[in-house]
């Protein structure tokens, strides 16, 4: 049993992602999306948080909103792996459920 | 109303604006200047050709002011005033060359 | 003119996400021709709206970060932007946009007018200002 948690929002903005963290079971794919993609970017105050996360879960961003937010791929977290649309509906295919924190 | 341009039919709003950007070539400006009984010189294209190169890198239409100061700027002072610009596009510089150079209207622009 | 008021725009949130950047952009575009003293404050997610590098050939969007740079010429004087917000983001001003100044009558220029400021610079330059608009 494993669900797809997508991430619209900005960790500094809304504890969408946080809660999304704490209330998804261990090897649930968490995909940031959005303004949720700022949350996979190095060197911020979330970032401890989303690497702790990779311990159980699987992270992911959505490759057209990080370019459309000028985050290059050398600035995203290590271990969060780049998606675009085709592996988002990967995604949802591989899972059960699609659970959305907004 | 769509406008025919080389054989092809490209959509435009209500005030005669491309629809489409990406769907201009010189001939939209010819066809439009048609319309309005004006005959494009050098001294038009000049400015066309300024507002696209604007719009590219900024990615709006100046506001006239801007227009203006800019022209100035870039092609001389003799050129960057309103009766300069008035003279060539009598619709209005903003409005006019900006609907021939396949740009929105102008932020602000009433 | 003696009615030349102090204007800031204050803005809070992420550029794409919400309607917020693109509202006080065109706002700001639009009130230029009114002729005030106008700056710009970036604070929390709004320091995003200045990163350099914007891409949105991928997405349904327009790309309006490019007319960041052109605020100069609306006569936009000071882009303040919050020191800690950045930080808290793992970003410096290296990744922020340059906004050039000129004023055409006298000649006057200034390379960038983005400035990173601290905590009580903000505070003091909000203070300052006549009217604040937030977004």
């Amino acid at each position: 049993m494993a669900d797809l948690h997508t991430v619209n929002k900005s960790p500094f903005d809304k504890n969408s992602l946080e809660q999304a963290i704490r209330f998804s079971t261990a090897g649930s794919a968490i995909l940031l999306i959005e303004d949720g993609v700022y949350g996979a970017t190095k060197g911020t105050v979330a970032e401890d948080m989303v690497k702790g996360a990779m311990g159980d879960k699987k992270v992911f961003a959505l490759k057209s909103d990080l370019m459309a937010r000028a985050i290059k791929e050398d600035r995203v977290i290590d271990g969060v792996e780049i998606v675009d649309y085709a592996g988002f509906v990967d995604l949802v295919e591989a899972n059960d459920k699609v659970q959305a924190w907004l | 109303m769509p406008i025919e341009v080389n054989g092809k039919s490209l959509e435009t709003d209500e005030e005669g604006y491309l629809a489409n950007i990406n769907e201009w070539e010189p001939g939209v400006a010819e066809v439009m200047a048609k319309e309005d009984e004006l005959d494009l010189t050098d001294e038009h294209w000049d400015i066309i050709n300024f507002l696209r190169e604007y719009y590219e890198e900024y990615q709006i239409a100046p506001a006239v002011r801007v227009l203006t100061k800019a022209v100035g700027k870039k092609l001389g002072k003799d050129k960057g005033n309103s009766k300069y610009l008035y003279g060539l596009f009598p619709y209005g510089p903003g409005k006019q060359a900006c609907r021939y150079a396949g740009l929105p209207k102008p932020t602000g622009c009433v | 003119m003696s009615d030349i008021k102090k204007f800031m725009y204050l803005n809070r949130r992420a550029p794409y996400g919400t309607i917020y950047a693109w509202e006080s952009l065109e706002v700001v575009l639009i009130g230029a021709a009114f002729d005030q003293e106008v700056s710009l404050m970036f604070t929390d997610d709004g320091v995003y709206q200045l990163i350099k590098g914007s891409d949105t050939s991928e997405s349904d969007m327009k790309n309006f970060m490019p007319t960041y740079r052109t605020l100069g010429d609306y006569g936009c004087r000071h882009m303040y932007v919050d020191k800690a917000s950045l930080e808290a983001r793992g970003l410096t001003q290296d990744d922020l946009i340059e906004v050039a100044w000129e004023d055409f009558e006298t000649e006057e220029e200034v390379d960038n007018i983005v400035e990173v400021v601290d905590a009580e610079q903000v505070a003091t330059l909000l203070a300052e200002s006549e009217v604040v608009f937030s977004f």
